[in-house]
């Protein structure tokens, strides 16, 4: 790339050619403020606060310009912090504030708004222009409440849902004053083929949209003297919960989040990781079924794909029917842990299913979703009662007055608070592939995995899709048919890849297991976790999360005792009937338009 | 096909039929970029108006989310999602008629006829529809209804008006 020389307030940068004043800024701590503007998803110039003063070839540009569009020329010199500039800047601000309700104070996202921020940042001191107000409904559906009256247009969900997702449910209809951010004919967004994986929620800058809040009935249940409360957190939700707190991305704050929960006064605090390595077990066996099957004459659909992401599992049953057949049968892990709560664990405690109030915590908007789904229960008592995003838990300890830095560490409780760090990898893409692997690899084999450090190194990065071959050699004498058959893994996260991969499928292409997550890098930047992700937060909470894997000291499901246990005492062995009772499920056929069901 | 086609409706051969010239325009814009609007114009003169089924059908035919298509359709205010009616009612806001009592016609419409602006009673009979200047300034305020100018309208005249297009 070449480089270009600017000034900027005077002082002369070297910048690589090609970039946006913005961009040049911000590398060198100098700061425009921004609204719409969402790095490499959502830049056009939408919002004008970004707006400073250009001169090229000593002739300065007559209108003020948006720095996230202008690209950076030799010779420009950009003032950021004129009277002029400022003066402009608050008046964009201000108009957009004309048409917001000001009812800051009992917003959810007070003291969390970008809009807000931006206000005191350009010191807007008192609601100059007073417009007209948006008088739309708030729509509330099982995963998310949208009050579009405090949407200010930025299309950062739009860009999300479309360019990143590819789902294209949410876009701007209407015009002018009316435009509304919305699906078709102003359906409800529950009516629609959106997979719930609350992307545009993380990216949403003010109260507009949110998850729909559980804290009250899990609050509720809590204080219930009838009630026994467990509570059950998703291996991703460890890595993040510190930040809220203002703790650093990736910090790792399992043993703080296990008091808080406890300080919460839930009864008892389990881990998911606990269902993540049951999964392993589960799915693990099912793909050598269908792989034995397969090989030796018999009827077996693969290749065989993931079902631990709801979104994902909704995306497929709006897009893909025809392969719900592929679908691993597993239910995903917290809905088997649930199953097992209200089946197994009730009669240890000797306690009527119905008595006992699971929450689980997740780093994810679908999963509301998936709870309600009509199949996830026992004889009539769902497996799961609530689920709290890691925002609404960090929300919960806030208003519970708990201070989670200064918190000292506890331990989840057993039996299902014990688990591998194959479990744990749960939460980033590639990692129930690897966990998968490191299982499947052994049983059949009886050697472990070979690679380093247990990691199978190309399914780990962020490209959008992974692959990976496998080849099984020297195989136990009751995996024979597996003997020299090599296995190919593809790894996706988000909708894009998954369609693309999805085509591949339709196409031919021999893969045999394919890992998909909803949202684009996995769980750890979920829908349901703490907003402001970048691509270094990502890093981090990744780096956060194989911390903790490589930190254990049994890091195959199949080595997790608590497992064992429970298949002697209760399940008997994996796939068997009384896993297939309780933690496997089925699927629905939507079609796009819901013209299936 | 001719046996499917015997169970059909007349209104459902049409449909068909519509259906099909407009997967023709498709096809004969296929591959070329930034031709929504034109398909989407071309579907409202087969169609009268573009109704979901009509927008769902643009949207799989040309890779777009039906929210895409609704986007646009519902931007301009050309592009209409409901049917066309027996009469269309304009009525003329441009400033001479709007000066003279143009907006206490539109009152008085959306009262006899039980609709809003932009939309047709249950009948499908009468549609209101609000125009910019028809080039009649003189006989302000006007109202057209299909292609019979009214002129010098009071509020009290406009049932007088409806009757004679109700027998038609």
């Amino acid at each position: 790339m070449s480089k270009v020389n600017i000034t900027i307030n005077g002082k002369p940068y070297e910048a690589e050619a090609g970039k946006t004043i913005l961009e040049v800024a911000r590398e060198n701590n100098i700061y425009i403020p921004t609204l719409c503007y969402l790095e490499g998803v959502n830049q056009y110039g939408g919002c004008r606060l970004c707006m400073v003063e250009v001169e090229t070839n000593g002739r300065p540009m007559r209108n003020l310009q948006a720095a996230c569009m202008i690209k950076i020329s030799d010779g420009m010199s950009i003032k950021t912090n004129t009277e002029r500039v400022r003066k402009a800047r608050k008046v964009n601000l201000e108009l957009l504030l004309s048409c917001h309700p000001k009812d800051c104070l009992s917003c959810p996202r007070s003291l969390d708004c970008e809009l807000q921020t931006l206000s005191r940042r350009l010191n807007v001191t008192e609601p100059r222009f007073e417009g007209e107000m948006k008088d739309l409904p708030v729509e509330i559906s099982t995963v998310m409440t949208r009050d579009m009256s405090k949407c200010v247009n930025c299309r950062r969900c739009v860009a999300m849902c479309n360019k990143i997702q590819k789902i294209g449910v949410l876009n701007a209809q209407k015009r002018g004053f009316k435009t509304v951010i919305q699906p078709s004919f102003g359906m409800n967004i529950a009516d629609t083929d959106c997979t719930n994986c609350g992307q545009c929620i993380s990216v949403c800058p003010v109260g507009a949209l949110r998850e729909t809040d559980a804290i009250d009935p899990v609050v509720k249940a809590i204080e219930d003297p009838n009630k026994y409360t467990i509570v059950q957190v998703a291996p991703a939700v460890r890595v993040a919960i510190g930040e809220p707190f203002g703790m650093p991305s990736g910090s790792v704050a399992t043993g703080k989040m296990v008091t808080a929960l406890k300080a919460l006064n839930f009864d008892e605090v389990f881990d998911v990781n606990f269902g993540a390595d049951l999964t392993i077990m589960e799915e693990g066996t099912e793909f050598l079924q269908r792989a034995k099957a397969a090989l030796t004459g018999g009827e077996a659909v693969l290749p065989m794909m993931t079902s631990c992401s709801p979104g994902w599992i909704k995306f497929i049953e709006h897009r893909y029917p025809e392969l719900l057949p592929n679908l691993s049968s597993c239910k995903s892990p917290h809905m088997m842990q649930g199953a097992l709560v209200k089946t197994y664990y009730a009669e240890k405690l000797g306690k009527d299913p119905k008595d006992i109030y699971l929450v689980s915590v997740m780093p994810c908007t679908a999963k509301k979703f998936e709870i309600a789904r009509p199949e996830m229960n026992e004889n009539g008592v769902p497996d799961v009662d609530a689920v709290l995003t890691t925002r609404e838990l960090a929300n919960m300890i806030k208003q519970a007055g708990i201070d989670f830095v200064n918190l000292p560490d506890s331990e989840f409780d057993p039996p299902m608070g014990i688990s591998t760090g194959a479990a744990d990898i749960f939460g980033v893409t590639g990692g129930v592939m690897e966990a998968a692997l490191r299982t499947v690899y052994e049983l059949v084999t009886g050697r472990e995995l070979p690679c380093e450090n247990l990691h199978v190194a190309p399914l780990g990065d962020s490209t959008q899709i992974k692959t990976a071959s496998l080849t099984f050699e020297n195989v136990l004498p009751e995996y024979k048919f597996l003997e020299g058959f090599t296995a190919n893994v593809a790894v996706t996260s988000g909708f894009d890849g998954a369609a693309q991969v999805m085509e591949m499928v339709k196409a031919g292409k021999a893969f045999h297991f394919i890992e998909v997550m909803g949202c684009p890098g996995g769980c750890i930047v979920g829908g349901g976790q703490p907003r402001g992700v970048k691509a270094e937060k990502w890093a981090a909470r990744k780096a956060g999360i194989y911390a903790i894997d490589e930190g254990k000291q049994l890091r195959k499901s199949h080595e997790n005792p608590a497992i064992k246990a429970i298949y002697e005492e209760y399940l008997g062995q994996p796939c068997g009937h009384k896993s297939h009772e309780i933690l496997h499920t089925h699927y629905t056929a939507r079609g796009k338009y819901n013209e299936l069901i | 096909m001719s046996d499917v086609v015997k169970n059909l409706t007349a209104e459902e051969v049409e449909k068909q039929a519509n259906f099909e010239k407009l997967a023709n325009v498709i096809d004969l814009y296929s591959g070329k970029e930034g031709c929504l609007i034109q398909v989407l114009h071309a579907a409202q003169e087969i169609f009268g108006y573009l109704p979901y089924e009509v927008q769902k059908f643009v949207a799989d035919n040309m890779g777009f989310s039906v929210s895409y298509v609704s986007s646009v359709s519902s931007f301009y205010s050309f592009f209409s999602t409901t049917p066309k009616t027996k009469h269309d009612v304009k009525v003329c806001l441009g400033t001479a008629c709007y000066v003279r009592g143009g907006s206490a016609l539109i009152e008085k419409l959306q009262e006899l006829l039980g609709i809003g602006v932009g939309e047709a009673t249950a009948d499908n009979l009468f549609s209101i529809h609000v125009t910019r200047c028809v080039g009649a300034c003189g006989l302000a305020p006007v109202v057209v209804v299909d292609d019979d100018v009214h002129k010098q309208v009071k509020p009290g005249d406009l049932a007088g008006i409806l009757d004679q297009y109700r027998g038609e």
